[in-house]
């Protein structure tokens, strides 16, 4: 089990939200997508560039930028 | 008597589509989060009953700051309907229930609408309906909205809920003792002051009381019209309430984070027991037609050849009509150079009316209306088959480096067809939810279209 944040997770990853870094409206969105204390996370796929990034939440998709999956503390 | 019936839900569950057929409406709908953005209303009869339908801004969540979520929150909370039925997606039940316990916790005249059945089932996803009704404690119904047999069940179990007159209880979820013990000190003051009203769910203006958001509150005393704050009661028991979450380490933002987590695991907990999974290589596949659209080899081309062929339709198809609407308008232009000189009238007139006014229009729906008429269907095609978002997913890095976002692009091409003028201000009525990544847009449109003007 290792700590780091979601962007340094590769493709078909999985693993566990710790917390969230960031404050005010781009907290409770993601919070409100799912993102919250001891939820999985899946890389599904990756844009061309790179960025931004699909992830498998909670039975959805969602796409993060870069600058935010960068504020999600994560394990695995 | 006319019934009022607010219809909540999730972005992107169909919830439009309901409206529409119970109402017989045609709102768009659209794949993004906030198409709906007035509340569309429309009317229904069941039982010789009126029923008055507001459909709201899909959202995620009630419990956030931005305009949509407010607008929801108000109709939820303080619209006075006589039933609010929660659209939710079947697909992906686990994360609509979120919605649905942030609003079992405001009102308990509530039915919930299990939409895209269909869907589930070409997942292989089942829902057990009964189970999840005896769960959250009110009528739950599945539907298709396709399918008006469905919906005549939802109506049924709408018009049990407006007629029945029992008190029911609120939906109750349980925050765990450090949360609980500070909403009994506050909760018990809050009934007394609101003894004889009508409002009577004190547990969520306790919960919103210690939440401290400063606007809900305030829309809360103007509903009531009277003050909590004000109110020296509620201000000494509120101060002991926070004082024992400080006590237990919760600071006011963990708190929230709380309360979001709690419902969020209810959620989870509840959507597993009531959901069995039967095709798990659904989502493999899909996920692989995803892999190419999105991916860094493909990805792109796939894109470029998409908008080379809708644009070629456009352009070339536009031409025929293009061409007959211009002949027929000079037709009636040489008509009406007839008619007014067979009336004397003096040079300018004609000049201004006929050669200026009426060519000028003339040419402009010429020109303008047949490509539109193509565009449109074969973009809501798109949208339909859901690529626009992926088309944002694709865009997103490079539309950064512009400083705006890839839900631009969709914007943006449809800039290069020259109808700029009409689809901008169509556009930022559906799509564009942030104004400053609007104006940018905008200016670099005019740039890139001044070429077409007059």
């Amino acid at each position: 089990m290792k700590n780091t944040t979601l962007d340094k997770l590769d493709i078909n990853e999985c693993a566990i939200i710790l917390d969230l870094k960031c404050k005010g409206d781009l907290r409770r969105r993601l919070l409100d997508l799912g993102l919250v204390n001891g939820t999985n996370i899946k890389v599904i796929f990756k844009s061309p560039m790179g960025n931004p990034v699909a992830y498998e939440v909670r039975g959805t998709t969602i796409a993060l930028r870069k600058e935010d999956s960068k504020l999600i503390n994560i394990k695995y | 008597m006319i019934i009022l019936l607010q219809l909540p839900g999730n972005p992107n569950v169909g919830k439009s589509t309901v409206f529409n057929s119970l109402t017989g409406l045609h709102q768009h709908t659209g794949n993004w989060p906030g198409k709906t953005v007035s509340n569309a209303m429309g009317i229904t009869n069941f039982m010789d009953k009126d029923f008055l339908l507001v459909d709201i801004p899909g959202t995620y969540s009630i419990m956030s700051n931005s305009q949509e979520e407010e607008i929801a929150r108000d109709y939820i909370c303080f619209g006075n309907p006589d039933c609010t039925v929660v659209v939710v997606d079947s697909t992906c039940l686990e994360r609509n229930l979120n919605l649905v316990y942030q609003i079992l916790e405001i009102t308990n005249k509530v039915v919930v609408c299990v939409n895209l059945l269909d869907e589930a089932k070409k997942k292989g996803i089942e829902i057990d309906l009964n189970k999840l009704s005896s769960e959250l404690g009110v009528p739950v119904v599945g539907t298709i909205a396709r399918k008006k047999k469905t919906l005549k069940n939802l109506m049924q179990n709408i018009y049990d809920v407006c007629s029945s007159n029992k008190n029911k209880k609120y939906f109750k979820i349980q925050y765990g003792d450090d949360i609980e013990n500070s909403i009994n000190i506050l909760e018990k003051d809050v009934r007394d002051l609101l003894q004889n009203h009508e409002f009577n769910n004190y547990r969520w203006i306790t919960l919103k009381l210690l939440e401290g958001n400063k606007k809900i509150i305030s829309s809360i005393e103007n509903y009531l019209d009277l003050k909590l704050l004000g109110n020296e009661t509620i201000q000494n028991s509120l101060s002991k309430a926070k004082e024992l979450l400080i006590k237990n380490d919760i600071t006011s933002s963990s708190f929230k984070d709380k309360i979001v987590s709690t419902i969020m695991f209810h959620g989870e907990t509840i959507a597993l027991k009531v959901t069995s999974c039967k095709r798990l290589d659904y989502n493999y596949k899909n996920n692989k037609i995803d892999k190419i659209l999105t991916s860094k080899l493909t990805g792109i081309p796939i894109m470029l050849l998409f908008f080379a062929m809708i644009f070629w339709i456009t352009i070339t198809g536009a031409n025929y009509p293009s061409q007959m609407l211009s002949n027929s308008f000079n037709y009636i232009e040489a008509k009406l150079v007839y008619l007014f000189e067979s009336f004397n009238s003096p040079n300018w007139l004609i000049s201004m009316l006929i050669y200026g006014m009426y060519r000028t229009l003339g040419w402009v729906v010429a020109v303008m209306l047949p490509p539109m008429a193509i565009f449109f269907p074969l973009f809501t095609i798109l949208e339909d088959l859901g690529y626009l978002p992926r088309i944002a997913f694709n865009l997103d890095g490079f539309f950064r480096k512009a400083c705006t976002s890839g839900k631009q692009a969709l914007t943006m091409c449809m800039g290069v067809t020259k109808l700029e003028f009409f689809i901008i201000s169509l556009f930022v009525l559906h799509y564009l939810t942030d104004l400053p990544g609007f104006l940018q847009t905008t200016n670099i449109y005019y740039f890139i279209s001044c070429k077409y003007y007059f």
